[in-house]
């Protein structure tokens, strides 16, 4: 195979790697926008405190004397997640319920609030500056001829694409074999008819924050390894672009935002590798601004059908 | 069983009900007959606390439930097939009817075995998406997915509506079959005819208000809604 061919794939699976991660925090941005029609501006911050929660529970553990790379990353995984549901569960109830019934724009500017609020929480706890991550998994497959053509997957690539493998197939079998999954579903088709059969449209709500969240944290602290620094800023731009791949695949729909995740992801990494890396955000946004002129419904998602 | 007194309902600036009284008692099957506009969805919704009532009391089971959560009060033994249906389209004739039976897992199997025998059509499409199904199988759903509740008192919104004739004699037929098995039902009906043959006793709605209660029997003969709702 030739070189540029090389390349390419190994573009495509730099490109994938940051598209998984995107897709990880699109999920949420999709799921409660489908119930509630509402974007959540919290939640690149709750990415964003995933990392440094994770970077934290990575500190504390190898003190306790844990050295086993993998035993670390899923400990530390688990404490971000939990951390971060929670923070995903306050958030919702603080700033959001009590909005419920006022103007959508009400809710937005609250929503934009509360991200200027943790964002300058986590700033004054941890710093502004940069911190490193430690680099706990190194190496990686190299395919092809070590001293020609080839392409590298990292060892902590293939743990981003793993796990992210595994959070869309749960979330899958969550949403559609779960009665609360399926409570999700009809919730984002018709919320006051959910109420209607007894169900408690809020209780429903709460879960899809915290399962927002919960994958956003998994987001940010493989994130946070990956690029081996974190600062209170890092949630703008992350929650930006999976913004963008949550509009990308059609807002609501779930198999649209893993979808525009990754085609986000490879649009990024093919521009970085054959344009040049400055212009990876400009490509990105004015995908973004395109699908939002000349397809507002995205790609999985579909146009609001009236309600007979 | 259902008491409503002096009850009052807004749309914002609009008052869509304006001082309702009326009651429901248990096993029967009792209509609410009106032109269009006139309030009856109005009313059956605000039992259900969507709407909520502006002024007035709503009784359910000797509770005063005015105030309550909607989700609430449709966990106390009332189910409602709401007007247009309202099925969840994007899923699965099963996935609708688990959502009906959603609060109560106890006695699910049970439930789930006792609408699929009253509809054997929702059995054939079990797996079907609900918005791929025809008015008629559409309507059959929503009215299985309220009886997953096993409720007591089982709120309809003009079921037959938009329906060919024979698909609402089977519905009709269902609603008899419903009350031998004991269930207390508020039927709104555009069909006036057939509500009122069927009912115990009908109350008939004019903007807002109620301005006639009497039995079935009674209302199908009386001038006024012949002339009105009977079509002479
Ligand atoms: N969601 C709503 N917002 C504003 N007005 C409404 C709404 N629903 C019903 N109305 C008004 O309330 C009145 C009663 O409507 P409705 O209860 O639907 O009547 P019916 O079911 O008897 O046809 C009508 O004047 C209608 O325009
Ligand atoms: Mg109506």
């Amino acid at each position: 195979m030739s070189e540029s061919i090389f390349y390419f794939l190994q573009q495509v699976t730099n490109g994938l790697t940051i598209g998984s991660t995107y897709a990880l925090i699109a999920i949420g941005y999709t799921m409660v926008y489908g119930i509630i029609g509402m974007i959540n501006f919290a939640h690149g911050e709750v990415y964003m405190m995933g990392t440094y929660v994770a970077f934290i529970a990575l500190a504390g553990l190898s003190m306790l004397g844990i050295d086993n790379p993998l035993l670390l990353i899923g400990l530390a995984l688990m404490v971000s997640i939990m951390v971060a549901s929670a923070y995903g569960f306050t958030i919702e109830r603080v700033a959001y319920r009590p909005l419920r019934s006022s103007k959508r724009l009400i809710a937005l500017i609250s929503a934009i609030g509360m991200s200027i609020f943790l964002q300058n929480y986590i700033r004054l706890a941890q710093g502004s500056r940069d911190i490193a991550m430690p680099s706990l998994i190194q190496g990686g497959f190299l395919m092809g001829d070590p001293n020609g053509s080839h392409i590298m997957i990292s060892y902590m690539q293939i743990i981003i694409m793993i796990s992210t493998v595994i959070c869309m197939v749960g979330l899958t079998l969550f949403i559609t074999r779960s009665r609360m999954g399926r409570a999700c579903r009809a919730c984002s088709q018709d919320i006051g008819m959910t109420n209607l059969l007894g169900i408690n449209s809020n209780n429903v709500i709460a879960v899809t924050f915290v399962i927002g969240a919960a994958l956003a944290a998994v987001a940010g602290m493989l994130l946070g390894l990956y690029y081996g620094v974190v600062n209170p800023y890092i949630g703008f731009m992350a929650g930006l672009k999976a913004f963008t791949a949550a509009v990308l695949g059609g807002i609501g729909s779930i198999p649209g935002a893993m979808l525009g995740g990754l085609i986000l992801g490879v649009t990024e990494s093919l521009t970085a590798g054959y344009l040049t890396a400055e212009y990876k955000d400009v490509v990105a946004f004015s995908l973004l601004v395109l699908i939002l002129l000349f397809m507002p419904s995205g790609i999985l998602g579909k146009p609001e059908v009236e309600k007979i | 069983m259902l008491t409503l007194e002096n009850v009052h309902t807004h749309y914002g600036p609009i008052e869509a009900l304006k001082g309702v009284s009326l009651n429901v008692q248990q096993g029967e099957i009792v209509t609410l007959i009106g032109a269009n506009g006139a309030g009856k969805s109005t009313l059956l919704m605000t039992v259900c606390g969507d709407p909520r009532a502006s002024a007035g009391t709503i009784t359910w089971k000797g509770n005063d439930i005015t105030k309550e959560e909607t989700s609430k009060i449709m966990r106390t033994g009332l189910a409602v097939v709401p007007e247009g249906r309202r099925v969840f389209s994007a899923m699965t004739v099963e996935e609708n009817l688990s959502m009906g039976g959603f609060f109560n897992k106890t006695t699910y199997d049970q439930r789930m075995a006792h609408v699929l025998e009253l509809f054997p059509r929702l059995e054939e499409r079990f797996k079907q998406r609900a918005g791929t199904m025809s008015g008629g199988e559409q309507q059959m759903l929503a009215i299985g997915r309220a009886l997953m509740s096993e409720p007591e008192l089982l709120i309809l919104d003009e079921p037959s509506l938009g329906l060919a004739p024979l698909i609402i004699n089977q519905i009709f037929d269902i609603i008899h079959k419903l009350r031998d098995e004991g269930m207390t039902i508020f039927l709104v009906e555009q069909n006036a005819n057939q509500a009122l043959r069927l009912a115990d006793r009908g109350y008939v709605i004019e903007n807002g208000k109620i301005v006639l209660e009497d039995t079935g029997a009674n209302l199908l003969v009386n001038e006024d809604v012949r002339k009105a709702y009977l079509g002479g």
